[in-house]
Parts: structure tokens; C-alpha cells; sequence
């Protein structure tokens, strides 16, 4: 006879209201953890989307993800033509924050390696991949935007081509993916007064110098379109990603770079390790820190449950001890009452969960391999707090039965 | 009747003390009693004489400080020292019914009596089947199923009793079971006692305030200040002999 479920089925109302506040608590749990490992591959999203094998950034720092990272655009040839890389492109990454019917539409804007990368790669529910390398699009889901929806940014209208899903920035903004060209346009986009008032400030500079005031020819240069005059240099790019031909020694290929004196070079796994030590790790170890915390409380709290559980059994627990009963049994009893309130508040944090995570702003990823640990803590703690209950129960006497 | 040679019950002596030299108390002195299989014994005296503790330590529940306890042949408890596993001898061997019912009140009737022989290691259905014989034996078949909350007093003292004999016990103690009943229900329970004595041959030790029933029993002792004896008083006499004269 299992007493436990017994014992369970009398007082039924109770135990399953305790059953689901314990529930929600591991609920917590699991979106707390769920909420740190969100972050982190959300972090690590864009840097893994564009299926970079080096990372060039400016020398001495830790790329673009940690710091401002400035390059020449034309350290993208110079990669390229380093033996063992197959392609280099400028890497093109930035937020935007634009108003769409009404309402603030912020999007991290990602430039993918036209014609090499034309999204494919990307996880697609909806639409495809880029077909031409102009005024197309391809948009996370969580930015709202329809397949076909027309977007202006810029000066230029954008149209959207393919959904994605789970593409965030390490901020939480879904990500928008174009060809580089265009994401670039709408990175260096500034408005018509601004470039007119930019070059009478040029053209006044240059009038105000002896070789502007003889060389008409100089004035008109400096009122024209920034391009056109060599002395200025183009926008800088803040890193270049390379890819490496298959079977290629990644090492051997850092080894060439080690002698240009004005990049610093790192792996993919470098540039990954580098952004979680850098701008989301107080982020990631708060979360982690209140995690345990919440686990530690969580343990506490089904103590003092159990505890009191057990606390309303003495009477009966004194009875058995009176007729004989084992402390096995008596044991049995108070564990397996712990260990099927532990499992069922396991499961009713999980149904919840799995409720009202997709709801939250930003991603809960609750991996099966952290369900499965919270599983086995989930046990541990029923086994631990059922002791305390276990321990009070040992030390009653049979005669108090008879009390 | 089923009375046999062979003792239920021998105590030799039974001392107990609480508390040590200027608080020492001495709750019940030499105790001596035998109980012959079958044999049903009232156990009289005023309240704080020591009939409890006396049960308590027969029942192997609170250990004496001096004297020996041997049920059904078997030395249990030599002074503080017990000769048996306590536990497991109490299941095999002794039934308890106490004043209040103390029914375990997550369990319905019939599985307070069942948990009982599957303690002692009888199958499930096994349990059941003898838990549902015993109600029947003592009227209570139709209540099996009910939680002990839905029972009366009487019914709940059955299934007491019910509980009691399930493992065929050589020693049942009951200590007042018939307190919280009217005097027709409570004569009715004395005389389940009897039966139960005379037909399963068991030894019967109840504790008793009740004088009005005392003609069920076999033997009749009173206790008065720890001290132990066959009943002499002018009113038990009289009780005892006028059920003898019956």
C-alpha cells in the first residue's frame, strides 16, 4: 500500500495548490535560466550568422563587438589575397531604431557577403533568401513585418523577401539581413541638408587657404561628393571577416597576418569567447548568480513544505511506529511524497513555461539539456528536503499516538 | 473457551522510573502478571496509578527500568534492555486499541486494518481479504470503505479491534476503548474483547474505568500507586462475582 499517494488523496486541494506554487517557483528557475542562455547565444548570434573563420579588426583591440574597431576598406583586398582565405568582406553590423506605421521599429541591420552569402545559411520559416543584391531584405520575425511588406530606410525602399526566427542582437533587436552594399547605405544614410551643409563647410575651408582662393578648380572639388576627393579617405569599415578554403591550417594562416602591424586577428571561437567576456558577461553572470539563488531558495522553500507536510503527519507517524511499522516505511512515506510533489511541480513549471516564455520580450531558450539538469536538481533538492521531514519524523515516539 | 497453558503474557517484576534522585519518580513498582492465551484481564485503578505506564511497557513501547517482559514465550525486554527487534515484535505480536480510536486518518477503513498485514509482509490482496473476514466478524463490512471521519465512535472502535487482531497477535492491549462510548456500546466492545479472547485465543489486557462490565472478564487486577495486584476491593468483588455467578 503506498501511503504517500494516500496521504496525498486525502488532502488532495492542498497538496495540488503546493504542487503548483512549488510549480511556478521552478518555473522561475527555468525561465531564469532559460533568460541567461537566451542571452548568451543571443550574443553570439550575429557573429555566428555571417560564418566567419578570422576576424581582422584594428590593431590592439578586441573587435567590433567589445569596442570601436576602424579598418580601411581596402584591408578587405589585402585579406583576400592572403593564401588560404577564400573570400573577405567588410563586416557591416549596426541598430537602427526607424518609425513604421506608428509605432518605434528598432532592428539590428546585418550585411550579408553578396553574391557568396545570400542568406542561405539563415534559419528561414517564411519567404528566401536574397535574389538580387539591391532594395531586398530578409527580417527576423519578432520585428512584425510581412512577407512582401515595403520598408524605407534610407533613401532607398526595401522589401522583404524572407523570415527568419530566433535572430536577435546581443540587445534583444531582431535582426534585419542585407546585402552588405545596402546595409551600408543605410549605416552611412544621412540627410540631403546635411551633406549640402558639409560641403559649404568644405568649400569654405578650402576658400579660406591660398590654393583654394587660386585653384577654382579646388573650391569646386570640395563641394562635391566626398568620393571625389582624394585626400579624404572612404568610411571606415570596423572589421573584416574572412573565410578559410576548406582543409586550410587556420594557424598557419594567423601566423601570415602576425606580421601586419596594423590588425589583430582571431578565430571565430576567439571572437565568441571575447564577446561573452566582454559586453554580455555582467549581464550573463547576474543572471547565472540569480539563478543559484533562486535554486537555493527554491531547495529552502520545498524544505520548510515538506517539513510542515510531515509536521501534520506526526499523529499518524506515531501510529505506525506504534504498530510496528518500519522507519523504511515511515521514510518511504515522507520521500515519496517530497519526490512526486518535486516531479508534478516539475512538470507544471515546465507546461507554464512552455506557456508563457514565448511571451516575454526577449528569447527564454530552455534547452533539453538544462531541463534535464534541473531535472536531477529538482530530485537532489526533493531528497534533501524531504531529510528535514525525515529527521523530525525519526525522533517522534510511538506513545505520542496515544497522547 | 480457547484458553491454553501456554502464557500470552509474563512480567516479573516490572519497575519503572522517571527523573533521578530528588525528582525521581517511581510510576510503577514490581510489576508482576501472567496472561494465559485466550484469557481476558481487566486492568482497574484510579487515574496516575500506572496503568498506562504499565500497557506502555508490556507494549514495548516505553521501556521499564527493571523487570522482565515475555510475550508468547518470547523474552522481549529484559529491564531497559530489549531482547527483540521492538518493532517488528510489536507488529507480529501485539495489538493495540486505545482510548481514542487513533485510526490513521488518510487511510479508509479497511486499509487502517490492511496496512497493518502488509507490514508483516502479506500480499496486498491477502491483507484485503482478511481485513474484510475481520469486519465482517465484527459488523462492520458495509463502512469499509469509509474514511474514519465518517464513522461513529462504536465503528471506529471496531475497526480498532479490526486492526488489532489482523496479525493474529498472542497480546492485545487495549487501554480504555470504551471511554468515549455510551454504556450500550461500550458494554458491546467488552464483550467483542471477550469473544475475541475466547475464539482467536488471544491474551486481552484492557484498562478499564468501567465497573459495569467487569463480568466479561477472566481475571480482574487493580493497580494503586505503581503497585500491581488481583482485585480485592469490595465493588470489584462484587462485580467479578456476581459475572461468576452468571
Amino acid at each position: 500500500m503506498n501511503l504517500a499517494v494516500r496521504d496525498i488523496r486525502h488532502s488532495l486541494g492542498r497538496f495540488v495548490l503546493t504542487t503548483i506554487g512549488v510549480g511556478m517557483l521552478l518555473m522561475i528557475v527555468m525561465g531564469m535560466g532559460g533568460m541567461y542562455r537566451g542571452l548568451v547565444d543571443d550574443a553570439l548570434v550575429v557573429a555566428r550568422s555571417v560564418g566567419a573563420g578570422l576576424w581582422i579588426v584594428q590593431r590592439d583591440t578586441r573587435g567590433p563587438f567589445a569596442e570601436v574597431s576602424r579598418l580601411p576598406r581596402n584591408v578587405v583586398d589585402r585579406v583576400a589575397a592572403v593564401p588560404g582565405v577564400t573570400d573577405a568582406r567588410e563586416f557591416v553590423f549596426h541598430t537602427i531604431q526607424r518609425e513604421h506605421r506608428g509605432r518605434p521599429l528598432r532592428m539590428g541591420v546585418l550585411g550579408l557577403g553578396w553574391p557568396t552569402d545570400k542568406g542561405e545559411g539563415l534559419h528561414l520559416v517564411a519567404g528566401r533568401p536574397l535574389a538580387q543584391n539591391h532594395y531586398e531584405m530578409i527580417a527576423n520575425a519578432t520585428l512584425g513585418l510581412a512577407l512582401g511588406e515595403r520598408l524605407r530606410l534610407g533613401r532607398d525602399t526595401y522589401t522583404v523577401v524572407g523570415i527568419t526566427s530566433g535572430m536577435v542582437s546581443q540587445g534583444g533587436d531582431g535582426l534585419a539581413c542585407f546585402a552588405s552594399r545596402d546595409a551600408q547605405a543605410i549605416q552611412f544614410d544621412v540627410p540631403g541638408e546635411s551633406v549640402r551643409l558639409e560641403r559649404q563647410a568644405r568649400r569654405a575651408r578650402a576658400g579660406g587657404i591660398d590654393f583654394g582662393r587660386t585653384q577654382p578648380s579646388v573650391l569646386e572639388r570640395a563641394s562635391g561628393p566626398s568620393r571625389g576627393i582624394p585626400a579624404l579617405p572612404g568610411p571606415a569599415i570596423s572589421a573584416v571577416i574572412a573565410r578559410l578554403a576548406p582543409g586550410v591550417d587556420a594557424d598557419a594562416v594567423l601566423r601570415t597576418f602576425e606580421g601586419w602591424s596594423d590588425v589583430t586577428v582571431y578565430t571565430a571561437a576567439q571572437q565568441e569567447d571575447l564577446l561573452l567576456k566582454g559586453s554580455v558577461d555582467r549581464a550573463r553572470r547576474q543572471l547565472l548568480l540569480f539563478r543559484v539563488l533562486l535554486t537555493f531558495i527554491s531547495a529552502l522553500i520545498m524544505a520548510l513544505i515538506i517539513y510542515t507536510l510531515t509536521l501534520d503527519k506526526l499523529h499518524p507517524i506515531a501510529l505506525l511506529k506504534l504498530i510496528g511499522a518500519p522507519n523504511r516505511v515511515i521514510v518511504g512515506l515522507i520521500m515519496q511524497q517530497a519526490l512526486i510533489m518535486g516531479v508534478l511541480a516539475f512538470g507544471v513549471g515546465w507546461l507554464l513555461g512552455h506557456w508563457i516564455f514565448p511571451i516575454f520580450p526577449r528569447r527564454v531558450l530552455v534547452t533539453n539539456g538544462d531541463m534535464l539538469s534541473l531535472a536531477g536538481i529538482v530530485l537532489v533538492i526533493s531528497v534533501l528536503s524531504s531529510l528535514l521531514g525525515i529527521w523530525k519524523a525519526m525522533r517522534v515516539a510511538p506513545n505520542e499516538a496515544i497522547g | 473457551m480457547g484458553m491454553s497453558g501456554t502464557l500470552a503474557l509474563e512480567t516479573d517484576g516490572l519497575t519503572k522510573v522517571y527523573g533521578s534522585g530528588r525528582t525521581e519518580v517511581v510510576a510503577m513498582r514490581d510489576a508482576s502478571m501472567s496472561v494465559r492465551n485466550g484469557e481476558i484481564v481487566a486492568l482497574l485503578g484510579p487515574s496516575g496509578a500506572g496503568k498506562t505506564t504499565f500497557l506502555l511497557c508490556v507494549g514495548l513501547i516505553n521501556p521499564p527500568t527493571r523487570g522482565r517482559v515475555v510475550i508468547g514465550g518470547t523474552p522481549a525486554m529484559d529491564g531497559p534492555r530489549p531482547l527483540v527487534d521492538l518493532r517488528r515484535f510489536r507488529r507480529e505480536n501485539i495489538g493495540f486499541v486505545f482510548q481514542k480510536s487513533n485510526l490513521i486518518l488518510f487511510l479508509n477503513a479497511v486499509e487502517n486494518v490492511q496496512v497493518v498485514s502488509e507490514l508483516i509482509g502479506r500480499p496486498p490482496s491477502v491483507a484485503r481479504r482478511r481485513a474484510m473476514e475481520l469486519f465482517d466478524a465484527l459488523g462492520v463490512a458495509a463502512r469499509a470503505l469509509n474514511m474514519p471521519t465518517q464513522l461513529s465512535g462504536g465503528e471506529q472502535q471496531r475497526v480498532t479491534i479490526a486492526r488489532a487482531l489482523a496479525n493474529q497477535p498472542s497480546l492485545i492491549l487495549a487501554d480504555e476503548p470504551t471511554a468515549a462510548l455510551d454504556s450500550t456500546h461500550g458494554r458491546q466492545v467488552m464483550e467483542l474483547f471477550r469473544n475475541v479472547a475466547h475464539e482467536h485465543g488471544t491474551g486481552v489486557i484492557v484498562v478499564t474505568h468501567d465497573q459495569r462490565a467487569l463480568d466479561v472478564f477472566d481475571t480482574v487486577y487493580e493497580m494503586e500507586d505503581g503497585v500491581l495486584k488481583p482485585a480485592t476491593s469490595v465493588g470489584i468483588a462484587a462485580a467479578v462475582g456476581q459475572a461468576l455467578t452468571r
